[in-house]
């Protein structure tokens, strides 16, 4: 089953002097329970493309379609509700709510998001932390976490509302080789387990292997995309 | 909801210099508000009923006219003794009325035999002028203190005058005064007591028995200048003045007799003049505190939005509508708002409870040694709270808003 399908899909943003023309003119169709990284240097259109399967952004020419929704239609609170159903974020940062505990942190979109019972809402928070391995941290706060850590937290937040794509951009980014490659086993385990698509950005050459399929993007442009070997 | 309230209480317990700062800020305006209006209240209402309780009553009826020359005390403006008839009836049935005391009021001439000086002399029925204004009685600073000291025959002096001419208890003294036929008429007097001055016109009168003014002035009937009533509920007083007249304006055309005229306290007295500019000036301090919870508001909400753009990001990116971002800032600037005025509601009603027990007191005008017991109504309390939780919404709408249509990429983006 295709889960995203881009079709000459171009992003230009515009400044009062210069037009940067981020991605150009790209067309790829992603199917559902892949694990897929963007690789490609600093500038590349690697988060510009994640942004704008994620409906975080619009193109500005070609079609994007995510889940059947041509999401470029979506308006911001339609685009909001979309991401909140379909669509499970990791950053680069974390970012995680400071004022929430780990548990609290991975059960806010269920809380604000999608309104779910407290009694669901602890089932699937419990067994997402067991899954990330990080049940007996569930009561500390993120500045009591280490990076790798935090990351994990951030991958429960992303999956725990059930969604049907997992976005990453440079999830490794802030972390050491050592939790980077854990990070990005613990990504590829989840989507074993939960059958959820990964798609994630990077330029770190050391986990790139990791992933199934890598599509390469040179200044905006997708080169190739490739199933990787071994 | 609750959740709502949690992450928004922990984002104030984050910052908490800031926050502890802002509801200070917003407790100290509450406080100044209502210890302000607690005590400026009471002492508002402390002078009024001095006044009332003292000489005036809580309202008077006099015939169309008298008031408009009262300076002058004119006889041919008396109530006739049918309107007297019309108006005690029409009392009689109003149940707010708790006290009703006739009065003919004059100007005389106040003879020691020795000195002479011009008087104004009020002529009561001592049992109705004391019911009507109960404070009479402690206004007798020497002689006796009841309504012995008003039996006919009887003078309580005015406290200036009795000083400036030497006057004792038990001296005698003549009254004399033109009827308005124009004769004069005298009558002498025994000094029963000294009657203590105070604030505004009629503060600093003399009084005789009803009927020693009769004679004194020749009436024939009960003619009387004016009726000063004591109402039940002086808050009620307008309430009360409008129902008199209703039913006097519809019993005096009945008798086809002209009109009359009734004047509360506050039209009669010029402390009405400072009661308004007090009320002007709890209007103007609660536009102070409003600024100060608006300025604290604003300021701390949109130091908020700008440090955490970031985080506005996130959760939009993960799918919180601008609706729910836009109610999490919301609740932020409510708890400060409910936070502030409840610390300010209860450290203003500790002062106010220590400013009893200190049992301040003060001089104004004539009256001195008044105690001052500030007191504030739940309402004034209400509306202080109200108006604090309300300028915090609207404080905060801006900022909560602006944080709502961030664009999620831009705000992630944001360093």
């Amino acid at each position: 089953m295709i889960l995203v399908v881009a079709q000459s899909l171009s992003k230009t943003y515009a400044t009062d002097s210069v037009e940067v023309k981020a991605v150009q003119g790209v067309s790829f169709e992603i199917t559902a329970g892949s694990f897929l990284s963007f690789v490609g240097p600093s500038g590349s259109g690697k988060t510009t493309l994640l942004n704008l399967i994620g409906c975080l952004d619009k193109p500005t020419s070609g079609s994007l379609t995510v889940a059947g929704v041509d999401v470029a239609r979506l308006d911001r609170a339609q685009a909001a509700a979309f991401r909140g159903e379909n669509i499970g974020f990791v950053f680069q940062s974390f970012n995680l709510m400071p004022v929430l505990t780990a548990f609290e942190n991975i059960e806010y979109p269920l809380v604000m998001v999608q309104n779910k019972l407290p009694g669901e809402r602890r089932t699937r928070v419990l067994e997402l932390l067991q899954a990330v391995g990080m049940s007996d941290q569930k009561n500390k706060f993120p500045d009591q976490l280490s990076g790798g850590q935090k990351q994990r937290i951030a991958i429960a937040r992303a999956l725990v509302t059930q969604p049907k794509l997992v976005l990453a951009d440079e999830p490794t980014a802030n972390l050491d080789h050592e939790t980077a490659y854990t990070i990005i086993r613990l990504m590829k385990k989840m989507r074993n387990d939960l059958n959820t698509t990964f798609i994630f950005s990077t330029h770190d050459t050391r986990i790139i292997g990791e992933a199934e399929i890598i599509c390469t993007l040179e200044d905006g442009k997708l080169v190739r995309c490739e199933e990787a070997h071994g | 909801m609750g959740n709502l309230f949690k992450i928004a209480l922990r984002n104030l317990r984050r910052y908490k210099r800031r926050t502890a700062l802002t509801i200070s800020l917003i407790a100290f305006g509450v406080i100044f508000v209502l210890v302000f209006v607690s005590i400026t209240g009471s002492f508002k209402q402390l002078m009024i009923t001095q006044i009332t309780d003292s000489y005036l009553g809580d309202l008077q009826i006099h015939r169309r006219g008298y008031v408009a020359s009262i300076e002058n005390l004119p006889l041919n403006l008396n109530l006739t003794p049918a309107q007297v008839s019309v108006i005690e009836k029409g009392l009689d049935n109003i149940q707010e009325v708790e006290a009703r005391s006739e009065r003919i009021k004059f100007g005389a001439l106040f003879s020691t035999f020795a000195e002479t000086t011009n008087i104004r002399i009020n002529g009561v029925y001592p049992e109705k002028e004391f019911a009507t204004c109960p404070r009479m009685a402690s206004r007798i600073i020497q002689g006796e203190k009841g309504i012995g000291a008003l039996q006919k025959g009887k003078i309580l002096v005015p406290e200036l005058l009795a000083r400036g001419f030497k006057t004792k208890i038990g001296d005698t003294v003549v009254v004399v005064a033109t009827n308005k036929d124009g004769s004069v008429n005298g009558k002498t007097f025994v000094v029963s007591g000294i009657l203590e001055s105070a604030t505004g016109p009629g503060g600093r009168d003399g009084y005789i028995h009803f009927e020693d003014a009769v004679e004194i002035l020749r009436l024939q009937g009960k003619e009387v200048s004016e009726i000063a009533v004591r109402v039940k509920s002086l808050g009620r007083v307008g309430e009360v003045a409008q129902n008199i007249r209703a039913r006097l304006d519809g019993e005096g055309q009945k008798q086809e007799q002209s009109g009359f005229e009734i004047h509360t306290w506050s039209q009669l007295s010029p402390f009405a003049n400072i009661a308004n500019m007090i009320d002007v000036m709890t209007f103007f301090i609660k536009l102070m505190l409003i600024a100060i919870v608006l300025i604290s508001i604003l300021n701390v909400m949109i130091m908020a939005v700008y440090e955490r753009v970031r985080e506005i990001g996130t959760i939009a990116a993960i799918g919180t509508s601008p609706r729910k971002i836009l109610s999490l800032f919301l609740v932020e600037g409510f708890s400060l708002g409910v936070t502030g005025a409840v610390v300010g509601v209860l450290l203003a009603l500790g002062i106010i409870a220590v400013l009893n027990l200190l049992k301040l007191s003060f001089t104004f005008g004539q009256s001195a040694g008044l105690i001052l017991a500030p007191t504030i109504a739940p309402l004034d309390v209400l509306t202080a709270s109200v108006m604090v939780i309300v300028v915090s919404l609207l404080a905060s709408a801006q900022p909560a808003y602006k944080a709502s249509r961030m664009e999620p990429i831009d705000a992630l983006r944001h360093v």
